[in-house]
């Protein structure tokens, strides 16, 4: 399935166009062709991540060196110009078996990525090529989002039933799908943006699913205009990279050239700050995070697989990625601060601070995703690779848990408002409760549940790796997710019910995916746990090693801290809601406390600055501006060039060609009848006058003959 | 020599005189006169150069036919007889000129190419019979040319001078 | 004899008749120049036969005799045509080809 992992993308893709043709025909009105198809793509992933599992380590990579990895099994990954490409033979060396982890080596072999290409375009100065680049980052990501999606299938088939556009919501949602995976399997830049930007187009579409309502239309608006505005950064980013590394768009290309310093220095600081743009606007990172939480006027579903589990990571995905590149370019094996981090810090406390006040789940659980994609791109930043990686990993289990959860809740109470019409669900929905719970410790990082492993990973590498502010960060985090969590949580399950209706549990079709993500998001963690690490070890790849990312060992003094975090914000919110301690209606009391809810209500304004301050001068007065620009230069201008054509056309006609022109002609008129004039005394009509001329000419003539002859 | 010599000094003399009287006298019939002896001249000089049969040929062609024409075409045209107003046009100056430089240029070329060149002394007298035989012979591709022209003449003066 | 003698009797009837061509009102007395010219020009070709004794010179000059004959017979010809057009002879009047 390595060799052949173009098909995984492909089933979504072809599932896509039989929906959109056959599905309103189907009894299932296509919801079976898009289950089938991702559930397909699920279990080829599955084989696919069977056969990365067992595929010997056969790629020798030396650590921390600028040189690039070398296969003692077949030939150097870029050297290929054939219409395929081959990495995965295996190997004769044993040498390079030998040299396996036993502490400290100086060769490292691990699994070579499994790369299979065909020129797509070639014209002599550039050729392009498409396919697949399989190693363990894609086989992890591959099976994360067809297992999301998968569940988000099955959910969607109760929660999205009788709903106004059904085919065409699961068409959308094979081609999200499809646009995901060929990002994610893209072994070059240009596939990637294709794929990048199809899941772009389809969140705007999922996002708007029921545009008749304006907000959702101007939900799918802003999250396609905040992405876009991103994407500019993509493909700057992309074709600055292209030409410092020589002209070529593949990624282990662009990795190495980065690492060996190939690409010059500004250069590849110019390319990496154009991606991190893309980055922050995917991935919702500060400031360019605006239009998650706006995005929750989608489907629930949507939600779920969107913007939980996979089409936010993208950015994170593409960091990862291009890790060569970020690396180099902001020194993130140097420590103290680089853009990376910074952005993912600051992204993680504001989004958490957001999350306290709102009223509606969605939005609490859109703000939390904020703030944990702010901890993945933290954790690349500080250098903790294969954290981030598998933080990715975790959360979208339980994220997308939260969020199925929270589709459960809304389908039973028919809205979304946790103060208003929610309340004391825990017994009349226990499997969602329990679920739901399950989920939000598993975001707290309490041990030993999923998010405890990776959280508790990123915290290490922050501390070891010299980004000592952002352990800190990371701490302060993981205490108000966990407080956040906690008062929705409450708001949600406990107390009195203070809706309307008569909630009972959610149909099977809803309960068994919250099961069977509840199950992931416990036992997910124990993959990369110390000792075990063999997500660490699957997902290891040459750029990271040859880059020098260190993994750290399992430091207890960093877990217990982690731990405490998690659980002092736990209790905290406990005391708070469930005990009624502290200070509650201090906004009644305290115009500052008023003022600063005002301002995490108003979302710091941010909404307001990009609205009205930068697209509204850009439409009034820069707009009038440039309309004046218009009316009076440029009009004024092309008039101003009419009008001189005018002038010299009269001018040309009046002066040269009546006068000149036609002077000549005329003159030359003029000037053979005066010459006939003068010539017309000759002409006497004599016979005799014209004898006398010619026998003179005779004379003249022969006069000349003799005396000059 | 010397006999030859006056003789056609004689000749001589009398053409010129004629010829300029054709050219300058006011009698169109007394200039067909002096025609006359102007070609009787020719005639003479023809036999000098010992040309008979050119010399008979002109008496008869010229004298016999041409000017007879002549006297009939002053007859027909109603010319005026005897003295007349003016037979000269008014480029006579113009025409005195060219006819001055003309001689003065041939004059000057005859001398200076035939300055002393003789005639042979006892030339045999060209036979007619030579001359026959040299026009049926060489040269009977223009005889019968002239034939033909002569023909073409004739009837072209018919058509052009008929009544009708 | 020098042949000069003869050459330059036939120059000088030759610029006779020039004259006469180019200074005579009359038409048929414009014929009679050309007569002199012609004569001139036969003279011409008779002196020089017989300076190189061939027969030659004669030919050529009965030719010409032929040609003049024909010549003015189409000359009066066309002299009397313009004399019943125009009850006049007097070239001077002859110039419809007038610019």
């Amino acid at each position: 399935m390595l060799r052949n992992a173009w098909v995984i993308p492909a089933l979504p893709v072809a599932s896509f166009f039989v929906i959109l043709l056959l599905g309103k025909r189907m009894p299932g009105k296509g919801h079976e062709v898009g289950l089938a198809a991702v559930g397909l793509a699920f279990v080829l992933s599955l084989v696919a991540a069977a056969q990365w599992i067992d595929r010997p380590a056969t790629l020798e990579v030396e650590p921390a060196g600028a040189e690039a990895a070398v296969d003692h099994g077949t030939v150097p990954a870029e050297a290929e110009t054939g219409p395929e490409a081959d990495h995965g033979a295996a190997t004769l060396d044993l040498a390079a078996a030998e040299e396996e982890a036993e502490g400290e080596h100086e060769v490292e072999a691990i699994r070579a990525p499994v790369v299979r290409e065909f020129t797509w375009y070639d014209n002599g100065a550039v050729t392009v090529k498409a396919g697949t680049h399989m190693d363990g980052l894609a086989v992890v990501l591959v099976v994360v989002v067809t297992l999301i999606s998968l569940l988000v299938h099955v959910f969607s088939t109760n929660y999205m039933h009788d709903d106004r556009r059904y085919t065409h919501f699961f068409a959308a949602l094979s081609l999200f799908t499809a646009g995901m995976l060929i990002m994610v399997t893209s072994s070059n830049t240009l596939q990637l943006l294709f794929g990048w930007e199809m899941m772009g187009v389809c969140s705007f579409m999922l996002i708007g699913h029921w545009w008749e309502e304006k907000n959702n239309s101007d939900a799918a608006l802003k999250a396609f205009f905040t992405t876009r505005t991103g994407d500019i950064g993509l493909l700057i980013g992309i074709s600055i990279l292209f030409f410092g590394a020589g002209q070529t768009f593949d990624i282990e290309a662009l990795n190495n050239a980065a690492l060996s310093g190939t690409i010059g220095r500004s250069t590849l600081v110019a390319g990496a700050a154009a991606l991190l743009c893309a980055v922050i606007g995917k991935s919702a990172q500060f400031p360019l995070h605006t239009w998650l939480p706006d995005a929750m006027a989608g489907p629930t579903p949507v939600s779920a697989l969107i913007h939980a589990a996979t089409m936010v990571v993208a950015g994170v995905y593409l960091v990862a990625r291009l890790y060569g590149v970020f690396w180099s370019a902001f020194d993130i094996g140097g420590g103290g601060i680089n853009p990376v981090a910074l952005f993912g810090g600051i992204t993680i406390l504001i989004a958490a601070a957001l999350a306290f006040v709102q009223a509606d789940i969605k939005k609490v659980l859109a703000y939390s995703t904020v703030s944990q994609l702010g901890y993945m791109v933290m954790a690349l930043g500080v250098g903790a690779w294969t954290a981030g990686i598998f933080h990715l990993f975790t959360h979208a289990f339980f994220k997308g848990l939260l969020f199925l959860g929270a589709g459960s809740v809304s389908h039973a109470v028919h809205s979304f408002d946790m103060k208003k019409d929610m309340g004391g669900l825990r017994t009349s929905m226990p499997t969602t409760f329990k679920t739901f719970l399950i989920g939000t410790v598993a975001l707290a990082g309490i041990p030993p549940v999923a998010g405890f492993w990776s959280k508790d990973e990123i915290l290490l590498g922050a501390g070891e790796n010299g980004y000592g502010l952002f352990l800190v960060v990371g701490l302060i985090g993981a205490l108000m997710t966990a407080a956040y969590m906690t008062r929705c949580v409450y708001l949600t399950f406990f107390g009195q019910y203070r809706g309307h209706g008569h909630p009972h549990e959610s149909p099977p079709a809803i309960t068994i995916p919250l099961v069977v993500l509840a199950v992931l998001s416990v036992g997910a963690g124990f993959l990369n746990a110390p000792g075990i690490g063999l997500f660490g070890e699957w997902t290891d790849n040459a750029t990271v090693l040859s880059a020098g990312v260190a993994h750290h060992e399992f430091s207890v003094s960093t877990a217990v801290i982690g731990s405490l975090a998690g659980l002092v914000g736990i209790a905290l919110g406990y005391a708070y809601y469930r005990r009624n301690l502290g200070p509650h209606r201090l906004t009644e009391r305290s115009a500052g406390a008023r003022g600063g809810y005002r301002f995490l209500e108003n979302k710091y304004y941010l909404d307001v600055l990009y609205t009205d301050t930068v697209v509204g001068s850009i439409k009034g007065p820069i707009a009038r501006a440039a309309y004046w620009v218009n009316q009076n230069v440029l009009d004024g201008i092309v008039n101003a060039a009419g009008t001189v054509a005018r002038a010299s056309g009269r001018f040309v006609y009046d002066v040269i060609d009546q006068k000149v022109v036609d002077g000549l002609v005329n003159g030359a008129g003029a000037g053979a009848e005066e010459g006939g004039s003068a010539l017309r005394v000759l002409q006497t009509g004599r016979v005799q006058q014209y004898a006398a001329f010619l026998f003179g000419s005779v004379v003249v003539l022969g006069g000349a003959l003799v005396l000059f002859v | 020599m010397i006999a030859q010599n006056l003789i056609f000094g004689a000749i001589a003399g009398a053409m010129g005189l004629a010829a300029l009287r054709v050219v300058t006298t006011k009698n169109i019939v007394h200039a067909a006169l002096y025609l006359v002896v102007v070609l009787a001249g020719v005639a003479a000089i023809y036999i000098l150069l010992a040309a008979e049969f050119t010399a008979a040929v002109q008496i008869l062609v010229y004298v016999g036919a041409i000017l007879v024409l002549f006297l009939f075409g002053i007859m027909l045209t109603r010319a005026p007889i005897g003295r007349t107003a003016e037979l000269d046009n008014d480029q006579r100056g113009v025409a005195l000129v060219v006819a001055l430089f003309l001689l003065g240029v041939l004059g000057a070329v005859l001398q200076d190419a035939f300055g002393s060149t003789k005639l042979p002394e006892d030339a045999a007298v060209q036979r007619s019979a030579e001359v026959g035989t040299s026009i049926f012979q060489t040269y009977v591709i223009p005889f019968e040319v002239v034939s033909v022209l002569l023909l073409a003449a004739l009837v072209g003066a018919v058509v052009i001078a008929r009544r009708d | 004899m020098y042949l000069n003698q003869f050459l330059f009797l036939a120059a000088f009837l030759f610029c006779v008749g020039v004259y006469g061509v180019l200074a005579r009102k009359n038409g048929v007395l414009v014929l009679m120049s050309v007569e002199l010219i012609l004569n001139a020009v036969n003279i011409n070709l008779v002196a020089f036969g017989a300076f190189h004794e061939t027969v030659a010179g004669q030919v050529f000059a009965l030719f010409v005799i032929a040609i003049a004959a024909a010549e003015v017979g189409v000359g009066l010809a066309i002299v009397l045509l313009i004399y019943r057009n125009r009850q006049s002879i007097d070239l001077t009047e002859a110039d419809l080809m007038k610019g």
